[in-house]
């Protein structure tokens, strides 16, 4: 002990492209923006994926090549497998390259990377069949361990999770519902059987994924040897160091520049080597390890922010009405039986649409990682209402109702 | 000499109440901020008027031109010209005010004496630099609009531009009020970058009491209300927000768009209105002031400003303050401070119906800007601008 279990989150969203009124009831196609603008979701993809994609992907490559005990896991979301098929496909076949290493596990989601969990059961479990039929097509892989949107968790999706059969779930080690106990172990879900819980690290997670490049952090610079010194320190007492991030923590969050490749490339060395140490998948990781307690958590908690909470994506009154528009849509988005519409109506509850619209941090002096595409959320909110309504008046058209 | 409690003379044109737009409002907040922190102001008005402040001293220059004659801030030459009923032709009248200002102002100043001189606006700057001749003391020059901007840079008075260009060449420093000021006078006055200090224009109300509405007979039957507000003339905009109101009444018939103030494009506005057939849905109140703006203001489900160029544009605060939400052109100064405003080009008629639909449509994005907007406003204060002020004043004395 301790073991490292690396997780890391790989997303891109369809962005709505800027739709005004008068488009509504004209222009059903509502993410092709192909100008220059940070909305033109292809050059965001291909962006990304030579900063970060591409290289992160050759390094653990041949980390994994020569570190037979070094090991991974991801979770894709649907639409962003979806994005590379159409894009970049080399982007996907080095990744198949990772999962064929036999020592990346791939993880369970939302197809369409939504909050749907929180306002429709049925259209959660939909959307997770969607995600794990892409995952099988892909990779042939059936993935045992669940991650929701944003990891945001609570015990009624550990209850979902178990049910379904999954062996774990992961979640953000937040203290408020831990208190004085460490995230360092393995725990079960308060009024679950079988399944079993793996909580973030955050403390190490975000040194990497957000103080990496931080000059005025009081650790900074962050060296192979620093960390592995925080992680040793777990010895004795702690089973599981869990750090999840952002994929693009690699490149595009964290600069080649600033050294981040480096850090990684030197990284499963120094780990193992301490003898006590290892990697693990969060797979091997609930199979080695037992429950040391019950984890209570009743309310919703997300790895965002200093709240943990869905603040970020729900905290204000447009975000609200934004989202509750969306779902209202979903008995009569299923009655058309039109499959372009079930898609868009989809596509629209990908969580980072409500997160544009977040107001929380858009004020003067902001020093927050936040990247908006849109001018403010205000801008952001405009445009996907008036898509909202759009693909409404394609429902009622469709269903034959008057608009 | 005190760096502590400097002894300023301030040099302006019009104070509240007795003015017609921003120019005086703008003086009035900054001095008396700047007096709280210590300052001890003497303000010159060019003619008495029955004011008294506790805050500061007031001197009059005694400019005695008859009061139909005095030249507003606002007016450009030649609606100056078409109002005082002088012939266009006649070039040697016009600057008399500010001349005969520069006059007068040599006993003030030796009088009182000041540490530093302060001077708003061009009518100002013969009168600034008539006081630094005689009593030799640091001057600065406080931008708030330019013949440039006044007139959408077509038609500008070669005297006034050069009265303009003179002054800010003989200040010791120029007070400019935001970004696109401070670029304007690099790029069309050739100021040098050093000797400009931006210093945001501010607020001293942050939040208004709660009146009764205006407007009742159409809110009533369902009417959402569009204000206009402010001086009706081509710097403002006017006839974009006429063009704007058109497309938004393609989409919905239930607007009524209010225009509150004066000016001498308001027979244009009101041809543009009938012209375009929308007359039916407009409303115009004349000039309003006090509670009676801050009524029209809380009766309006947004407030519009499609201003052409604007300096700063203090009206979106008292918007604000009123808890209206606001749409202004990204050709202002004010754009570059606020957040949580919607902001378009001024040219983009259609992106102003696009986004005056949106407010109106939504309760919730109305009810997010004015939130968030209140949360924002007391961010924009007299006291920081006096501070940046009195700093500027230390550097020169």
């Amino acid at each position: 002990m301790p073991s490292v279990c690396l997780y890391f989150q790989a997303h891109q969203p369809l962005r709505v492209k800027k739709y005004r009124i008068f488009d509504v009831g004209n222009d059903h196609k509502y993410f092709n923006d192909f100008s220059n603008s940070n909305l033109n979701n292809k050059k965001v993809l291909v962006k990304v994926a030579e900063k970060s994609y591409l290289p992160a992907n050759e390094l653990l490559l041949k980390l994994l090549k020569k570190h037979p005990d070094f090991k991974i896991s991801y979770s894709f979301s649907g639409i962003f497998l979806e994005q590379l098929e159409n894009y970049l496909p080399k982007v996907l076949r080095s990744f198949r390259k990772l999962v064929q290493t036999g020592r990346v596990e791939i993880l369970s989601e939302t197809y369409y990377h939504s909050l749907a969990f929180f306002y429709s059961r049925q259209e959660f479990e939909s959307q997770v069949v969607l995600h794990r039929n892409a995952i099988k097509r892909i990779f042939n892989v059936k993935p045992k361990v669940f991650r929701n949107t944003e990891l945001a968790y609570n015990n009624d999706l550990a209850k979902w999770a178990d049910k379904k059969g999954y062996k774990a779930i992961l979640a953000e080690g937040w203290d408020k519902f831990l208190g004085w106990r460490s995230p360092n172990f393995v725990y079960k879900p308060k009024g679950t059987r079988k399944i079993k819980l793996l909580l973030k690290n955050y403390k190490l997670s975000d040194d990497i994924a957000f103080r990496f490049s931080d000059k005025s952090w009081s650790r900074w610079p962050l060296t192979v040897d620093k960390f592995a010194r925080w992680v040793n320190r777990a010895n004795g007492n702690g089973n599981v160091i869990n750090l999840f991030m952002d994929y693009e923590t690699f490149g595009e969050h964290q600069w080649k520049e600033h050294g981040i490749f480096d850090f990684l490339e030197k990284l499963p060395g120094k780990i193992l080597e301490h003898p006590d140490n290892d990697f693990v998948t969060p797979s091997e990781a609930v199979e080695r390890y037992k429950a040391m307690d019950v984890v209570d958590v009743p309310d919703i908690v997300t790895w965002s922010d200093m709240e943990r909470d869905l603040s970020a994506w729900t905290g204000n009154a447009i975000q609200n009405s934004a989202i509750e528009f969306i779902y209202a849509l979903e008995q009569d988005v299923h009655a058309t039986k039109d499959e372009g519409i079930i898609e868009d109506w989809r596509r629209l509850q990908i969580s980072d649409h409500y997160y544009y619209m977040c107001t929380k941090w858009f004020a003067d002096g902001d020093v927050h990682k936040y990247f908006n595409p849109y001018d403010s959320p205000y801008e952001a909110f405009i445009s996907f209402m008036n898509v909202a309504n759009d693909l409404k008046l394609r429902i009622n058209s469709k269903l034959g109702v008057e608009n | 000499m005190s760096t502590a409690n400097p002894k300023v003379l301030m040099l302006g044109w019009e104070l509240p109440p007795f003015n017609s737009g921003g120019l005086g409002v703008a003086c009035f907040g900054l001095s008396q901020a700047l007096a709280k922190k210590g300052a001890k102001i003497t303000f010159v008005l060019p003619k008495k008027v029955d004011l008294a402040f506790d805050f500061m001293d007031l001197e009059f220059a005694n400019v005695n031109e008859p009061e139909e004659k005095m030249l507003s801030a606002y007016s450009t030459l030649h609606s100056w010209l078409v109002d005082a009923g002088i012939d266009d032709s006649f070039p040697s009248d016009f600057v008399s005010g500010a001349l005969m200002y520069a006059e007068k102002i040599k006993d003030i100043a030796l009088k009182v004496q000041p540490d530093i001189i302060h001077a708003h606006d061009w009518l100002t700057f013969p009168a600034a630099i008539a006081a630094k001749e005689a009593t030799g003391r640091p001057t600065i020059i406080h931008v708030h609009s330019t013949e440039y901007d006044r007139t959408g840079g077509h038609g500008q008075n070669p005297s006034v531009f050069n009265i303009e260009k003179n002054g800010l060449e003989n200040a010791d420093k120029v007070i400019s009020i935001s970004k696109l000021q401070v670029d304007l006078l690099k790029r069309i006055y050739n100021l040098e970058k050093q000797k400009i200090e931006l210093i945001y224009n501010g607020t001293s109300v942050f939040k208004k009491e709660q009146l009764p509405p205006a407007l009742g007979h159409l809110k009533e039957v369902g009417y959402k209300i569009v204000l206009f507000l402010g001086r009706i003339t081509l710097q403002k905009g006017p006839e974009y927000f006429v063009r704007a109101a058109k497309k938004v009444l393609e989409y919905d018939k239930k607007v009524a768009f209010v225009v509150t103030g004066s000016g001498d494009m308001i027979e244009q506005m009101i041809a543009e209105v009938k012209d375009l057939d929308v007359i039916d849905n407009f409303v115009f109140t004349g000039f309003l002031r006090e509670e009676e703006k801050d009524r029209i203001f809380q009766a309006a489900d947004l407030y519009v400003m499609p201003s052409v160029s604007e300096p700063f544009g203090i009206v979106p605060l008292e918007a604000i303050a009123n808890e209206t939400p606001v749409l202004l052109s990204k050709q202002c100064g004010v754009a570059e401070i606020l957040k949580h405003v919607l902001k378009v080009d001024f040219w983009d008629t259609d992106e102003m119906a696009n986004k005056i639909l949106a407010v109106i449509k939504y309760g919730c994005l109305h009810d997010d800007l004015v939130w968030e907007s209140g949360k924002e406003l007391p961010n924009i204060n007299w006291d920081k601008s006096a501070g940046k002020c009195l700093r500027l004043y230390r550097q020169l004395i």
